[in-house]
């Protein structure tokens, strides 16, 4: 299978005959940084890279600046301050081909988790003075506010599927993402299964590839950062994981780096919500 | 969009906005407000967007947070997941195998070795030679860019070993490890650190031969200080005025504000006073707990004081970490046995938990109450830049009035480069950076 990406992007191809590079930008919302850092963690194709493409943004990269118009545009983050919702509507303006990369662009992120709380009680727990501090009450994907072309998903995404959308672009084709479980992966790498032998839960069953089945091979439960695949059957993995656990320890499964994605937020809702505070107020519990 | 833009203004009067800092990671500005060769105001605004996270780790549980904290910064998540870690195993009195804790120093290395050479190669050396970017240095040094790299994968690949992937590794849990490691597994990479070693003893002369601004000034320098080994994982807090107190009484010397201008909390000490960590304050104080191999470097250098004195020589103690830390790690692999499990079986419950350890950019301190189920109840994550937000306003305020007569590119691209030498991590600010100075005349 293939990942959709609706724009005939041959044009931009940098195969000899095209009279230029492709004008690549990368640019960030609310995130960590660490999957446009994936770009330079391409230790080895990184300048071979650069010389097929012309990087006119890269903020964390490079001190030349560009507004646009762009090629292709990478961008990272999720929406979640007033002023991004004004700036993700612009930068769309003037892209050709626009790229999520990463969890918190493609479902909102792990900072997404405050979307089930109220924000204001959140904001004054944090900052003494919130009134210095703008954010929106949730933290959404970028989908939610412009067309995307094509997503890299992950927390973060993965070095080998950049890869192969890098140098499909430079050699104008479509690029192979794959859209099976986890478990397949885990299967073809030959991991004996954590959840089966193990009793450990895992979200493999539900969740895209694309880390290379890391959690399962480093003896732990898949935590679902690559999201759900398409049709994921959440309620029955979590039929099967509520033998012998309580419903909030359910709901605590799924509440990670891509719970707002509409799969896993329906499965937390239906299994309590979000781990809360057992959180009384420190000064209040001895009372 | 985000171009410099200078106002004009007599000599004595400058008036600076960057309105974005590049090659620093996350979103900030700079702004300077200089009257009549005055420094008036010296503001670091961090703009990223809030991501609360110490509200995100409420009703989590310990391995959890594990996971979640490393989310707050792409560049230096081991630092994250090493503070946290070892902070629950403190507060749960779990015992740590020797061989575990040697695991856990060889994963940081890794992560230091990729940060400093992100930073020295890709950041930071395009400043001093004049170039935008790392990329556009490659068309006239292609050779010393590649060597950067090399040296940057092999901390990749140390972090992949250990932790699974390069960013937001998945290994570490609350009482060691979610899985053993075979002493061949371990020995595997030994080849590539002896490549990068060499790579970076080339790194410090490369660096050491930079021409950097002079500037000195006599900064509040704060880091941890182990009595057996350069700090990493764990250390008592030391400072160049005497302070030396437990790494878990961060928050007896030292508090967090708020300022108008910023989204990131400020740190000073409870007497309000600015100090600064990283890599310049780490060697200052703890050069004598340097691997042989880095102290020689050092000495080579004959820069020790300048790196105390002067910022811009921070890409000095970053080459010569680089060496620290390569030749621990090779150290390390060669002593590594594997430990009887992977992480010793623990029971949650309540406690108070505090830790501090070292981030590649500076001493990094996180509390955590847990309630009678052992999950948490509230949080302190106090990331290294924003207790050096205060620290570089006050060098930026000390160093403006000498660019005041340079061209104001000039003037500009200097106060830029200043505030990298912090190798700020923004994002990382959890609640950091672009440049602006002022006319006011």
């Amino acid at each position: 299978m293939t990942a959709p990406l609706p724009v005939e992007h041959s044009h931009l191809s940098a195969r000899a005959g095209t009279p230029r590079r492709p004008r690549i930008g990368v640019v960030k919302f609310a995130s960590c940084d660490g999957c446009q850092l994936t770009l330079l963690d391409l230790e080895d194709e990184l300048l071979a890279i650069a010389e097929k493409v012309d990087v006119v943004e890269f903020a964390e990269a490079t001190s030349r600046r560009s507004s646009g118009p762009f090629d292709v545009l990478f961008v990272e983050g999720s929406i979640s301050a007033p002023e991004q919702v004004d700036e993700i509507a612009q930068l769309r303006s003037v892209s050709k081909v626009l790229v999520t990369i990463g969890a918190c662009a493609t479902a909102g992120g792990i900072q997404a988790i405050r979307n089930w709380f109220d924000h204001e009680e959140i904001r004054h727990a944090v900052y003494p003075e919130p009134r210095y501090v703008e954010s929106l009450a949730m933290s959404r994907p970028v989908a939610d506010f412009v067309a995307v072309d094509a997503e890299l998903r992950g927390c973060p995404i993965s070095p080998a599927q950049l890869r192969e959308f890098l140098v499909a672009l430079v050699t104008g084709r479509r690029p192979q993402l794959p859209d099976e479980a986890v478990c397949l992966e885990c299967k073809r790498r030959g991991v004996v299964c954590v959840a089966v032998a193990g009793g450990i839960p895992c979200l493999g069953p539900v969740t895209r590839t694309g880390c290379g089945a890391i959690c399962p091979a480093y003896g732990r439960g898949c935590y679902g950062c690559f999201g759900p695949r398409e049709g994921a059957n959440t309620s029955s993995l979590a039929a099967w994981l509520s033998d012998g656990r309580n419903a909030s320890d359910v709901a605590r499964l799924f509440t990670g780096f891509t719970a707002w994605s509409e799969p896993f937020r329906k499965t937390i809702d239906a299994h309590g919500g979000p781990p809360r505070s057992a959180a009384v107020p420190p000064e209040t519990t001895d009372a | 969009m985000h171009d410099l833009d200078l106002a004009g203004g007599g000599s004595g009067d400058l008036a600076i906005d960057v309105a974005m800092m590049t090659r620093v990671e996350g979103e900030g500005s700079l702004r300077l407000r200089v009257r009549d060769g005055v420094v008036e105001e010296a503001h670091l605004e961090i703009f990223e967007a809030p991501r609360y996270f110490e509200q995100l780790v409420i009703g989590r549980t310990p391995d959890e947070v594990i996971d979640i904290v490393a989310r707050i910064c792409g560049i230096c998540p081991v630092a994250y997941q090493m503070t946290a870690v070892h902070a629950f195993e403190h507060a749960l009195h779990i015992p740590i195998d020797p061989q575990v804790r040697a695991l856990r120093r060889l994963l940081y290395c890794g992560e230091w070795i990729e940060s400093h050479a992100l930073h020295i190669y890709l950041l930071h050396l395009p400043d001093f030679l004049g170039y935008a970017s790392a990329l556009e240095l490659a068309k006239d040094h292609r050779s010393a860019v590649e060597a950067g790299l090399t040296l940057k994968k092999a901390g990749n690949r140390l972090v992949e070993l250990i932790g699974g992937r390069a960013i937001h590794p998945v290994s570490v849990r609350v009482g060691g490890f979610s899985r053993t490691f075979r002493r061949s597994e371990i020995t595997a990479i030994r080849g590539q650190l002896t490549e990068a070693l060499d790579i970076a003893y080339q790194t410090v002369d490369l660096v050491a031969g930079l021409e950097p601004p002079a500037f000195h000034r006599d900064s509040r320098l704060v880091a941890l200080r182990h009595p057996d080994e350069y700090p990493m994982n764990e250390g008592r807090i030391v400072s160049t005025d005497g302070l030396d107190i437990a790494a878990t009484e961060w928050l007896t010397e030292f508090q967090e504000s708020q300022v108008s201008w910023s989204h990131a909390l400020q740190a000073r000490d409870r007497a309000g006073r600015p100090y600064l960590l990283g890599p310049a304050s780490r060697v200052t104080l703890a050069a004598d707990q340097l691997h042989p191999l880095a102290a020689s470097a050092l000495a080579a250098t004959g820069l020790a004081d300048e790196i105390r004195t002067n910022p811009y020589r921070s890409i000095v103690a970053r080459a010569i970490e680089l060496v620290d830390a390569t030749a621990e790690a090779i150290e390390i692999i060669d002593a590594y046995e594997p430990p009887d499990q992977a992480a010793t079986p623990w029971q949650p419950g309540p406690g108070s938990a505090a830790w501090a350890t070292e981030a590649p950019r500076g001493l990094i301190f996180h509390a955590y109450e847990l309630d009678q189920n052992g999950l948490i109840r509230s949080a302190c994550i106090v990331p290294p830049t924003s207790q050096n937000q205060a620290g570089i306003e006050a060098d930026l305020a000390s160093f403006a009035p000498q660019v005041l007569d340079l061209p104001r590119d000039q003037a500009t691209h200097r106060i830029e480069q200043l505030v990298r030498s912090y190798d700020p991590c923004i994002s990382c600010a959890t609640h950091f950076l672009q440049l602006s100075v002022e006319d006011l005349s």
